[in-house]
């Protein structure tokens, strides 16, 4: 007799964070919207310098989608409560299942949020047809998936502490760095018209480092969190 | 809501397909030897010895802060002893062969490990499949707890009671072989307090074993085998009940 494989327990886990995120509407009604108005300030803070604006967009974008990517990867409604995590367990839900269907639920999150502050940043900022532009497709996906990794890693490390709020902020943060500064040299290199592979190597390798850090720990981290 | 159904065998109840381990014959259901558990310098359980044999329900009165769900906590594997050793369906506390054990396992605590923002079916549907048990079984569990007519209610839109109904549900859509209920009848109406009967009945006809703990005795000792009295950390036995 088997019970569920490893990607069913995966699709499960993602189906109902994103169920529960859709009904909570954490991040789809609260963050992400917040986010957009966030870009949309900036302008106002800098003024009719056209140029400067044009010139500062695509950090701009990347910068608000790091800060607001941050809430969204680790919005209290992917937080399970001390029963629910027992009930997991008792379930033999596999705690690497549970890294990468939450994983997956904030990637497709993030993304969305990304398709929302795009179209923003065009409109406000006006950065131009930026040679090679479809590479930044794959720089979003990247940095989407990369802030989704960290985030579901440092729940998985802050699951069960008091201070869970307050020290994730601190864990993502200098986690994310890396994120912010490879996708916003990608950006560089495409406009100098430069090789971004040694940049998009690194977002890649980093994701996939955090990848096998939150499947290995998970367990270890799971059982410590009771 | 409708009214509980005495009835405790759902469409699946003979030929369920879930993936519990192999408890031998003549196997434990749980066996604890010389437990003892200590948070800091602080000795919650001292010397526990406990063995549950298949299609037996054992009840464990004491008062609060007695050590009762530190005692059903070390039962669902939840937790490690630092003091005895622990084999619990067959496997040892610490062991890999633990992972495979829970799955057998089913623990009512005080509060329901529901999803707020899904229906009530909507968690069973996720229980079940994370269980893999059959999802058909759903209605009819939720038919027997007398929530087939608020299944699409939210679990945060449920009274307290209608979602310890639903824990009772999911025990007997899950069908553990062994079940820990503590304080099983806290925050059930009268009608809804016939589901520990039929929860317990349903998982001693399977031959599986049954803990109840509760600081109340009375509500619990008509279901029970044999009763142990737990104080300071140590467990007393007071013997069969009838």
């Amino acid at each position: 007799m088997t019970g569920p494989t490893f990607w069913c327990q995966v699709k499960e886990i993602a189906r109902k964070d994103l169920l529960i995120e859709g009904r909570a509407g954490e991040a789809l009604f609260i963050t992400i919207p917040f986010g957009a108005v966030a870009l949309m300030l900036i302008p106002l803070a800098i003024g009719t310098d056209k140029p400067l604006l044009a010139q500062v967009g695509p950090g701009m974008f990347l910068a608000v989608a790091l800060l607001f990517g941050m809430l969204v990867a680790f919005r209290q409604t992917a937080a399970d409560t001390p029963p629910q995590r027992e009930l997991l367990t008792l379930l033999g839900t596999d705690p690497a299942a549970q890294f990468v269907g939450r994983m997956a639920s904030s990637t497709l999150l993030l993304l969305i949020f990304e398709a929302v502050l795009a179209p923003v940043t065009l409109i406000l900022y006006n950065p131009g047809r930026i040679p090679g532009w479809p590479w930044l497709l794959l720089v979003m996906f990247l940095l989407a998936l990369g802030l989704a990794l960290v985030g579901t890693l440092a729940g998985s490390v802050t699951a069960g502490l008091r201070t869970r709020n307050t020290l994730t902020p601190l864990l993502v943060a200098p986690l994310s760095m890396p994120l912010l500064l490879a996708s916003a040299q990608v950006v560089e290199a495409l406009r100098e018209e430069a090789s971004i592979l040694l940049w998009i190597t690194l977002l890649a390798t980093m994701n996939l480092a955090i990848a096998v850090i939150g499947v290995l720990t998970a367990r270890p981290l799971e059982e410590s969190s009771r | 809501m409708g009214e509980i159904s005495r009835e405790a065998t759902g469409p699946n109840a003979d030929h369920h397909d879930l993936h519990f381990p192999a408890v031998t014959e003549g196997t434990p259901i749980a066996e604890l030897s010389g437990v003892g558990v200590r948070f800091g310098r602080m000795p919650i359980l001292r010397g526990v010895d406990l063995t549950i044999d298949p299609g037996e329900v054992v009840g464990v009165v004491g008062p609060n802060g007695s050590g009762k769900s530190t005692l059903l906590r070390i039962l669902a594997t939840l937790l490690k002893p630092t003091e005895g050793s622990a084999s619990i369906l067959g496997a040892h506390i610490g062991s890999n062969g633990v992972l495979a054990a829970r799955s057998g396992i089913a623990l009512l605590g005080h509060h329901p490990g529901l999803w707020g923002e899904l229906t009530l079916e909507e968690n069973l549907t996720f229980v079940a499949r994370m269980a893999g048990a059959p999802t058909d079984g759903v209605a009819t569990a939720l038919d027997q707890v007398g929530l087939g007519g608020a299944k699409l209610r939210r679990a945060d839109h449920s009274s307290h009671g209608m979602q310890r109904r639903v824990e009772f549900a999911r025990a007997l859509l899950t069908k553990p072989q062994l079940l820990l209920l503590d304080e099983a009848h806290a925050g059930l109406d009268r009608a809804a307090q016939m589901l520990v009967n039929v929860t317990v009945s349903d998982v001693r006809r399977r031959q599986g074993a049954v803990v109840l703990v509760s600081h109340e005795p009375d509500r619990m000792l008509p279901l029970v085998d044999r009763t142990y009295h737990l104080e300071g950390g140590s467990l007393l036995p007071n013997g069969p009940t009838s």
